[in-house]
C-alpha cells in the first residue's frame, strides 16, 4: 500500500511536467508574432528567414518539440530572442538564486508571524486577542502583495527613510525588508488560520486534558503536547503556500526592482521572448511540482497515523 | 494564490437548536446568514458596489477615460471626490467603472466553473470507473500546474491570436476583446483553471451520496441516470457549490487585478483596479492618494466576498460549525 502510493505519486510527476511542457510549447509556438516583427522597424524578410534558420524555427514543429525537450532535460533552455548574447540558462542562473533567497526569507518571516498569531488566537479563543488575530489574518489574505509592497515603500522608504526605495543587495541588507515582508504576509495569514483551527481541535483532546490534569505547566502543555500535534495538518498547506510565494515574487520583484526570475518572466512576456517564457514556466513548474511531491511524501513520515 | 478553499472560520455562536421541519434548507440558511454580522454587512457592501457599478454613468459626472490636462494629479476635492490621476482623469469614476471589471471577472469565471466543474464532478462521481479515472487524473495534472503561470501563458497566446485574426468568429471575439480592454483572455484563462476545486468537491459529495437510501429508492422506482443525477444528487451538492463559487470569486478578482497590475491584463484606459494600482506606483511619493483608493477598493471587495463565503459555509452546513 505504502509502496504503491509512493510510486503512483512519483509517477504522476511525469505526466504533469510533460503536460506543462507540451501545453506551453505548443501555445508559445502557435502564438503569432515574435520579438522581430513587433518592433517599429520590421527586419527585412531575408534577415528574418536567417534568424529563423539560426534558431531552428524552420524545422517541422514536432522535431523542435522533441529537440527542445531533449535539451531542456539537460538544463539547456535555448537562446533568448531579446537578449541576443545570453541564453535562457544564463538568465536563469543569475536571477533564480535571487528569487529563491527571497522566497526562503519570506517563508521564514511568514512562519515567525503566522504561527504565533494562530497559537495566540487558539489559546485566547473568542477574546479580543483572538478576534484581532483573525482580523489581521483575513486582511492578510485579502491584500495583494504588490499593495503591501507599495505601502511599505511609501511608509518605510519615502516617509521614514529607513530603507532604500528598491533594489537587491543579498539577504543581509536592509533592502530585503520590503520584498520579504510583502511576500510573507499572505502565507503568514494562511498559516495563522490553519494553525488556529488545528490548535483549537487539539486543545480539546483527551491527552491535553490529561497533561493538564497531571499538573504540567501551561507552557509545557501548549508547546510539547498541543503544538507538536497541531502543526501536523499545517504542514500540508506548506506546498500550496510555497507555490504562492514563488509566483507572488512576480509582483514584489516588479514593485521593488528585485532582479529575480519573476521580473524577467514579466519582461519576457511583454517583449514576446518566447524561449524565456517557455524556460521560466518549465523551471518554476518543475520546482513547484517537486516541492509539492516532497511535502506529500514527507507528511506520512511526520505523522505515523496517516498511512500512505 | 491558493486554489484550495480555506477552512471555515469557526462561528462564534453556540449550537443552534434543531430547525423546525417546516423550514427549508434555504430559509434556515438565510436566518443563520443574517445572524452573522460580518457576512451580512459584506453582502450589503457587495450589493451596493454592484448597484453603483451598474448605474455608473448616472452617478459620476466624468467619464472613466475622460482626460483633462487642467486638473492633473489633483488631491481629493469637491469636484473630484477622490482626486485625479496623472492624466487628469477622475479617480472616483475610474474606481466605480473598475468595479464592473472586478465583479464581471468574478461572476463570469464562476459561471464557467459551474458549467465545467459541476458536470465533470457529477459524472465522475456517479459513474466511477474509467470516466472518473480520466477526469480526475486530468484534474490532478492541471491542479499541480502553477496556476498563475498557466493563466498568463494561455492569455498571451489568446491575445496575440485574437489580434492577428482576420474575419470569422475569432475576429469577432477579437473585436469584443478590444472593446473590453483585452480582458477576454483573462476570462478564458481563469475559467480554464478554476473549475478544478468544484469538480473535486462535487465528485466527493456525489460518491458519498449515491450510496444513500434515497438514491437507491429513486433508482428502484426506475429513475434514469440523468434523472438521478439532476433531481437527486445535484440538489444535495448545491451547498458545496454555492460556498466554493462564492469563495472562488475573490480569488478570480485577485488574479485579474494581479495580471493587470503586471501590465499583462487589461489595456489602458480600461480602469482595472490592478492597472490603477500599477499606474499609481511611479507617482507614489508625491501622490499617495492615487494608490490608496484602488488598493482599498480591491482589498475591501475581496474581504467582503471572503466573509460572505465563510458566512454561507456556516449557514449552509450546520455540521461544520464549531
Amino acid at each position: 500500500m505504502r509502496r504503491t502510493y509512493v510510486i503512483r505519486r512519483v509517477l504522476l510527476l511525469f505526466p504533469t511536467l510533460l503536460a506543462l511542457y507540451t501545453l506551453t510549447f505548443f501555445l508559445m509556438h502557435a502564438t503569432p508574432g515574435g520579438p522581430w516583427d513587433s518592433s517599429e522597424k520590421p527586419l527585412p524578410a531575408a534577415v528574418q528567414e536567417q534568424l529563423k534558420r539560426a534558431y531552428g524555427l524552420d524545422k517541422p514543429l514536432w522535431r523542435q518539440y522533441v529537440a527542445y525537450l531533449g535539451k531542456a532535460v539537460q538544463g539547456d533552455f535555448g537562446p533568448s530572442y531579446a537578449q541576443r548574447s545570453r541564453t535562457v540558462t544564463d538568465i536563469v542562473k543569475t536571477s533564480f538564486p535571487v528569487s529563491l533567497k527571497l522566497a526562503a526569507v519570506a517563508m521564514l518571516v511568514a512562519t515567525l508571524i503566522g504561527l504565533p498569531l494562530g497559537i495566540v488566537g487558539a489559546l485566547r479563543h473568542n477574546t479580543w486577542l483572538d478576534h484581532l488575530a483573525t482580523f489581521v489574518s483575513i486582511v492578510g489574505i485579502s491584500t495583494p502583495s504588490y499593495v503591501v509592497a507599495s505601502l511599505l515603500v511609501l511608509i518605510l522608504a519615502s516617509q521614514l527613510h529607513l530603507v532604500p526605495t528598491g533594489g537587491w543587495d543579498g539577504i543581509f541588507s536592509p533592502r530585503i525588508v520590503v520584498p520579504a515582508v510583502a511576500l510573507a504576509l499572505y502565507p503568514a495569514a494562511v498559516l495563522a488560520r490553519y494553525t488556529r483551527s488545528s490548535m483549537l481541535d487539539v486543545l480539546r483532546t483527551d491527552y491535553v486534558r490529561t497533561a493538564r490534569a497531571k499538573g504540567l505547566r501551561e507552557g509545557a502543555v501548549v508547546v510539547a503536547h498541543a503544538l507538536k500535534n497541531a502543526l501536523l495538518p499545517v504542514i500540508t498547506v506548506a506546498g500550496i503556500v510555497l507555490a504562492d510565494v514563488m509566483t507572488g515574487s512576480f509582483f514584489v520583484e516588479t514593485v521593488y526592482q528585485v532582479p529575480g526570475i519573476g521580473r524577467f518572466f514579466v519582461q519576457s512576456i511583454s517583449g514576446r521572448d518566447y524561449p524565456v517564457i517557455l524556460g521560466t514556466v518549465l523551471l518554476l513548474g518543475t520546482v513547484i511540482s517537486v516541492m509539492n511531491l516532497i511535502v506529500d511524501l514527507l507528511y506520512p513520515l511526520i505523522d505515523p497515523r496517516i498511512g500512505f | 494564490m491558493a486554489q484550495t478553499a480555506l477552512p471555515a472560520a469557526p462561528a462564534t455562536l453556540g449550537q443552534e437548536p434543531r430547525a423546525k421541519p417546516a423550514k427549508s434548507l434555504w430559509s434556515d440558511a438565510w436566518r443563520r446568514l443574517r445572524r452573522s454580522r460580518p457576512a451580512f454587512v459584506s453582502a450589503l457592501l457587495i450589493a451596493s458596489l454592484a448597484v453603483l457599478a451598474i448605474v455608473h454613468p448616472l452617478v459620476t459626472e466624468h467619464g472613466y477615460a475622460e482626460q483633462n490636462y487642467d486638473v492633473i494629479t489633483q488631491p481629493p476635492s469637491r469636484e473630484h471626490l477622490l482626486g485625479t490621476d496623472q492624466l487628469g482623469r477622475d479617480i472616483l469614476s475610474r474606481l466605480i467603472f473598475g468595479a464592473r471589471i472586478s465583479l464581471a471577472v468574478g461572476l463570469t469565471v464562476q459561471t464557467v466553473i459551474l458549467l465545467i466543474g459541476v458536470p465533470a464532478g457529477l459524472v465522475a462521481g456517479f459513474y466511477g470507473g474509467k470516466i472518473d479515472m480520466l477526469l480526475m487524473r486530468t484534474v490532478d495534472v492541471l491542479y499541480s500546474l502553477p496556476s498563475l503561470l498557466f493563466v498568463i501563458v494561455i492569455m498571451t497566446f489568446l491575445r496575440a491570436k485574437l489580434q492577428a485574426s482576420q474575419g470569422g468568429i475569432t475576429a469577432a471575439i477579437g473585436a469584443l476583446d478590444e472593446r473590453t480592454g483585452g480582458l477576454i483572455g483573462v476570462f478564458i484563462g481563469l475559467g480554464l483553471i478554476s473549475w478544478l476545486t468544484v469538480a473535486r468537491l462535487v465528485r466527493a459529495q456525489t460518491m458519498a451520496l449515491k450510496q444513500k437510501e434515497f438514491v437507491e429508492a429513486a433508482r428502484s422506482l426506475g429513475a434514469t441516470d440523468r434523472e438521478t443525477m439532476l433531481r437527486h444528487l445535484l440538489p444535495n451538492t448545491v451547498a458545496v457549490i454555492v460556498v466554493t463559487a462564492t469563495l472562488g470569486i475573490p480569488l478570480a478578482i485577485l488574479y485579474e487585478a494581479g495580471i493587470s497590475f503586471l501590465g499583462l491584463g487589461a489595456t489602458p484606459p480600461m480602469p482595472s483596479w490592478g492597472l490603477m494600482i500599477s499606474e499609481a506606483i511611479p507617482n507614489l511619493r508625491a501622490y499617495p492618494y492615487m494608490l490608496v483608493s484602488p488598493a482599498l477598493a480591491l482589498s475591501a471587495t475581496v474581504l467582503a466576498f471572503n466573509f460572505l463565503g465563510d458566512g454561507l459555509r456556516d449557514a449552509l452546513d450546520p455540521w461544520m460549525r464549531r
